[in-house]
């Protein structure tokens, strides 16, 4: 009798086999592509640890779609955003990212966010064979074309923001000491990197570093403070950034900040400090940016619209240039895509280097380069005020060299066709 | 019927099950059989001598850290390398399992659990302080599908065949030691220590053998996660999923092996359901709990769940079966607290 149970459930198994609904291959249709709709999807941290820092990307992103698919669409076809939450987890991204790819069938994973989460699911979505665009961190892993041919960068690397700072820096004060604060992944150990590269390795004075998961940075400011640090470099995401300068505050220690774009959102600082302190604390704060977010700049009038019609008029932050932008590069990418995309010419219509964007500096995606920008803008606080002060640096094989900016000018109300 | 046929039979029915299922349930299957690797040992541990870990989750790591490292390190084909991998995730999770099991031998409820607690707390700082890759952790080896499978099965239903497997692997010889001697020892050290001893059963060598016991299919269960994932994390090893795993031994019926796959299954579905339910939302609604509704649904299903079945799944199994006429005799579960 048991023999037959066995027999059975072989039998069962076998007959299931012939209708395998995980049997791959034989589907000709292009994944997340319909006559009418474009499906592409992102993993981002709305809850957790990160989430008061960058859980208001996506919705900008979102809302810039919206403004897109009101306007006739790309090609006439209206882009549908999935937004997962993985708390900021890698093992949470593993599930929201296969849950993207296998269940929403998605087109591309557009600006999945962290280095630590989307490090987890690089070689998932390159078996997978997913584009996986726009990335949201400044790690140099997204920049590996021979590995990762379908995998792009949109921020500077760590490497060139933290070169950039420290340029900045010697010039401003040529014998201060600087020192580093970062995280204790790619990000940290990049501008560490990026530092070294213009003021000579083991010239930094002290370097502290935090892991996400920490509670407070009273150890690591202590020690930057007994070192007799000028000038600090900070690593750090948000929070992180509000941290340790409120942590040096209370030490009634006051030494010059020079901030990644990543942590140095300056209405996302003063949500964490306090909008009564922030002016105070902040002013004079260096940091630097590619993205197009001159108070009186035309991308900013027209981010702003779009914030306040298909936003709620949520605040306008820098998250919210940041996530416009990625949604304005993303449809200029699918417009180039042609009028039936495929995963295939999307990779292409970025590789060929024609994308424009709507940065302060060219984009410098090519067959060879998935990196975005190559350069950065030095922003500075002042009063409350956070602007580019019209220096920019390009930084290429461990030399930095200062560029004139040239914005990409705003065509046809920011819908590319 | 004789437990390994019956873990065949089982291991069987579950891979057919597999054809059944697009890629994403597959990859849910192997979490939820990484999950019930683990649920099991705890539910054991728990329901037969009353040891509370709290901290399971770190032996998980601790098998998914060793997996990570011996797989990659072994330069083999992929069968030797997957089991120089399971073999390190054994010993590991068996040698931090062993130590934490003379430790709980000395310690009594809450203290046990607040060691292990602490230990789950620790596991961040662990990682970024030893060479275990700070947050971002461990790669693990990716296991392709091989090739005479290629045209028939997707690399998701891959994984969930090798999780299926060593889940089995994994709990049939708990199964054995738990209906052989061993668990009628640990039932004498639970039910009285002293009368336990004066029969000759020494409470402290039980305790730490349940514990060490115990330690390995989770260790394996992280295993499992590091083939399915391909990386070993400590954000995937947090205080939440620790809790998690006490949830599905509870939810499933405490001493239960069956009732630990329940739960295992449980946990693993019930957070995606409630997502898509939340999903079904107004969306305002959703957004002004900043995603937090998801996990409000499901503390509080869990909370309507233990309320209507105090006793756990393995239990209204038991009440169904006690129900029908059944012409096996059903095994009295009253000593498995």
């Amino acid at each position: 009798m048991r023999t037959t149970t066995i027999r059975t459930a072989a039998a069962a198994a076998a007959a299931l086999a012939l209708t395998a609904c995980s049997t791959p291959g034989g589907d000709e249709s292009v994944p997340g592509v319909t006559d009418d709709t474009v499906t592409i999807g992102t993993h981002q941290p709305l809850t957790g640890p990160a989430a008061a820092g960058y859980s208001t990307i996506s919705a900008a992103t979102a809302a810039y779609f919206a403004y897109v698919n009101d306007n006739g669409g790309i090609h006439g076809r209206s882009i549908e955003y999935v937004v997962k939450d993985d708390a900021y987890d890698p093992a949470a991204t593993q599930t929201a990212v296969r849950e993207l790819v296998t269940e929403e069938k998605v087109f591309a994973v557009v600006n999945g966010l962290g280095t630590p989460t989307h490090s987890s699911v690089l070689d998932y979505l390159d078996q997978q064979g997913v584009p996986d665009l726009f990335v949201s961190s400044g790690s140099l892993t997204w920049n590996q074309p021979g590995v990762y041919e379908n995998t792009f960068a949109f921020n500077a690397d760590y490497v060139t923001e933290g070169a950039a700072l420290a340029q900045y820096a010697v010039e401003q004060a040529p014998d201060a000491k600087i020192c580093v604060l970062g995280q204790d992944d790619d990000y940290g150990e990049g501008i560490v990197e990026g530092v070294e590269t213009v003021i000579g390795s083991n010239a930094v004075t002290e370097v502290q570093t935090y892991t996400t998961s920490a509670e407070d940075l009273t150890a690591q400011t202590g020690a930057m403070m007994a070192a007799g640090c000028e000038v600090n470099v900070l690593g750090t995401i948000n929070g992180f950034t509000a941290m340790a300068v409120g942590t040096a505050a209370q030490m009634e220690w006051f030494p010059k900040w020079y901030v990644s774009s990543s942590g140095a959102d300056y209405p996302t600082l003063a949500g964490y400090l306090g909008e009564d302190l922030a002016p105070a604390l902040l002013q004079g704060m260096v940091s630097v940016n590619y993205l197009p977010f001159s108070p009186d700049g035309e991308w900013v009038a027209l981010f702003e619209r779009i914030n306040e019609e298909y936003n709620d008029g949520a605040p306008f932050t820098g998250n919210t240039v940041f996530g416009m932008s990625v949604g304005y590069l993303f449809a200029e990418a699918l417009a180039a895509a042609g009028e039936d995309p495929t995963r295939e010419s999307l990779v292409d219509a970025v590789e060929s280097g024609d994308l424009l964007g709507n940065g302060i500096l060219p984009l410098s995606y090519g067959a060879d380069d998935h990196a975005a920008y190559r350069g950065v803008g030095i922003t500075v606080v002042d009063e409350g005020v956070q602007d580019y002060v019209g220096t920019a640096y390009e930084v290429s094989g461990g030399a930095v060299a200062p560029v004139e900016p040239s914005p990409v000018p705003l065509e046809n109300e920011g819908i590319p066709g | 019927m004789k437990t390994p046929l019956r873990a065949l039979l089982v291991t069987a029915i579950a891979i057919g099950a597999t054809f059944g299922l697009d890629p994403f349930r597959n990859y849910q299957l192997a979490t939820a059989a990484a999950c019930f690797a683990a649920v099991a040992g705890l539910t054991v541990l728990v329901g037969l001598t009353g040891q509370l870990s709290l901290g399971h989750a770190v032996l998980m790591a601790a098998g998914g850290y060793g997996f990570a490292f011996a797989a990659t390190a072994v330069e083999a084909p992929w069968p030797l390398a997957l089991l120089a991998g399971l073999a390190a995730a054994a010993a590991v999770s068996g040698l931090l399992g062993l130590l934490l099991g003379m430790a709980a031998a000395r310690l009594r409820g809450p203290y046990l659990a607040g060691l292990t607690l602490a230990l789950v707390i620790a596991l961040p700082s662990a990682a970024s302080t030893l060479p275990l890759g700070g947050d971002q952790g461990a790669r693990a080896p990716f296991f392709a599908v091989p090739e005479g499978l290629s045209a028939l099965i997707a690399v998701e239903q891959w994984h969930a065949w090798l999780a299926v497997a060593i889940a089995a692997l994994a709990v049939t010889p708990l199964v054995m030691l738990r209906s052989g001697r061993a668990g009628l020892r640990m039932r004498a050290v639970l039910d009285d220590e002293t009368a336990a001893r004066l029969s000759g059963v020494d409470p402290g060598l039980v305790k730490a053998g349940a514990f060490w016991i115990s330690a390995i299919p989770a260790g394996l269960g992280g295993a499992v996660l590091a083939v399915a994932t391909q990386q070993v994390t400590p954000g995937g090893y947090g205080l939440a999923f620790s809790l998690l795993l006490v949830v599905a031994a509870v939810v499933g019926g405490l001493g239960s092996i069956g009732g630990a796959a329940i739960g295992s299954v449980l946990v693993v579905v019930l957070p995606w359901a409630v997502d898509e339910l939340v999903a079904l939302a107004p969306s305002d609604f959703g957004q002004r709990l900043d995603g937090n509704l998801a996990v409000l649904l499901f503390g509080a299903g869990l909370v309507a769940m233990t309320l209507a079945w105090p006793g756990g799944a393995a239990r209204l199994l038991d009440r169904l079966r006690a129900a029908r006429p059944s012409r096996f005799a059903t095994p009295s579960t009253t000593t498995e607290r």
